[in-house]
């Protein structure tokens, strides 16, 4: 009798695979050349940094993902993939990671929270756009 | 030449003075923007879940609305062409989505409509030859940095009509309305985008990064193309002064204000008055206004 580890069951574990379905992304494509990271303008920001997200979820640990500040900070700017060897999308990564943070903690953003001359200043494609990326 | 135009909701509010500059300059340049009636919001950022239709349905509705009427859209906010441009190519090259989109909003769409940024409309329609023979108040010695931000460039496949690693569209279009286009680092980094909303604080930083590399090349004025990008790099200015030792305010306009200044138009309407850091000292001491 063998005792092989079951590389389905705890790496590529089912929270992964809701990643890579909500994404559309093949998370192993990625090579770790560290190019997203070197070229992403709100990495200052992050605990993780893009390549470093990746690298995470190739290994199984979408919880501490999930967990990090990164998914807030990332702006959707598409320099990651627009640079990409492999052509992964990370913006489609940290999207599906939003969406399964809001599953299960909630909605980050409410309208209380924006101070009212913040609100009132804001172009409205801010305001749309930012309860499109922070809400469910 | 006529074509259909979709300002947005924020040209329609907050930012009517880049609309209202988009509008009469191009008349100058003759062409005429017919708004589309009835439209509708695009919804401000592409979707990025593959399986999210029901978020593809504003910006289609622009598009079969389009349809009705025209074969080609036009529009000055880059948000809204970003996201008109990437939601049609996915009607045009996913046909799984196209139905369920057509059967849901009761049309038959097969992603016809060409999109345009306004950018595009001037250097392939009109030509920055003939812009530059329209030119009546050129913006001699005026050293501009030409922001392009991330939403003509990115992604390169579905939307750039540009290099996208060092665009110069705008470029040639300010050097033809005789300003002098400085080489700068930042011109297709990213202002912080809706993080504004959430993270101010981070969106301020990207801003400054932006900003700063805009000075440390020499620029007089910053020219957007996006009502967001102008407003994160407008808005925290002088917040900046205070927390980035040695910065120094610069204006932030539109591209079209400086196009219509320099067709010889009235920047009356153009709300100069209403941008943070106040643009008109700079343009009055160049004999601009
Ligand atoms: S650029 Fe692509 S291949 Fe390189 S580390 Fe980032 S995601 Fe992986
Ligand atoms: S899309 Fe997000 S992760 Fe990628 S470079 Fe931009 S901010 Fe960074």
């Amino acid at each position: 009798m063998s005792t092989v580890v079951s590389l389905e069951k705890y790496i590529h574990n089912d929270l992964v695979r809701r990643v890579e379905e909500l994404s559309g992304q093949d998370l192993l494509a990625c090579y770790q050349c560290g190019e997203c990271s070197a070229g992403c303008p709100a990495a200052f920001a992050m605990d993780l940094l893009p390549s470093q997200v990746i690298r995470l979820l190739q290994l199984g640990q979408v919880e501490e993902v999930l967990n990090s500040a990164t998914i807030w900070f990332c702006a959707a700017c598409q320099t990651c993939y627009a640079r990409c060897p492999k052509g992964v999308d990370l913006s489609r990564i940290m999207e599906a990671l939003r969406e399964l943070a809001m599953e299960r903690d909630g909605d980050t953003l409410k309208h209380t929270e924006i101070p009212k001359e913040e609100l009132e200043a804001f172009p409205q494609q801010a305001i749309i756009a930012g309860f499109r990326k922070y809400t469910l | 030449m006529k074509i259909s135009y979709f300002p947005g909701c924020t040209l329609n509010t907050k930012g009517k003075g880049f609309d209202r500059s988009v509008r009469e300059a191009m008349a100058a340049l003759g062409v005429e923007l017919v708004e589309l009636p009835d439209w509708n919001c695009c919804g401000a950022s592409f979707p990025l879940l593959v399986d999210n239709v029901l978020d593809l349905v504003g910006p289609a509705r622009v598009l079969i609305n389009t349809a009705a009427r025209d074969n080609k859209l036009t529009t000055a906010c880059t948000t809204c062409y970003n996201v008109l441009k990437r939601t049609n190519r996915v009607l045009r090259e996913d046909e799984n989505i196209r139905e369920r989109l057509n059967y849901f909003v009761e049309a038959d769409y097969q992603g016809q409509v060409e999109v345009s940024d306004i950018l595009q409309l001037i250097r392939d329609e009109v030509g920055f030859e003939k812009v530059k023979e329209a030119v009546k108040k050129p913006l001699n010695g005026l050293r501009v940095a030409s922001y392009y931000g991330c939403m003509v460039l990115r992604p390169p496949r579905e939307v750039a009509y540009d290099d996208p690693e060092n665009p110069h569209a705008l470029d040639d279009l300010m050097a033809a309305l005789g300003a002098e286009p400085v080489r700068w680092g930042a011109k297709a980094e990213c202002c912080g985008n809706y993080l504004v909303a959430r993270k101010p604080e981070v969106a301020m930083e990207m801003s400054y990064r932006v900003l700063s590399s805009a000075s440390r090349a020499g620029a007089e004025v910053i020219v957007a193309n996006c009502p967001l990008c102008q407003f994160n790099l407008d808005r925290w200015q002088r917040d900046l002064t205070l927390t980035h030792g040695g910065f120094e305010p610069i204006p932030v306009l539109y591209f079209t204000q400086l196009l219509a200044i320099a067709l010889g138009l009235d920047p009356g309407g153009y709300e100069l008055e209403k941008h943070y850091v106040d643009p008109r000292p700079l343009l009055e001491s160049k004999g601009l206004i």
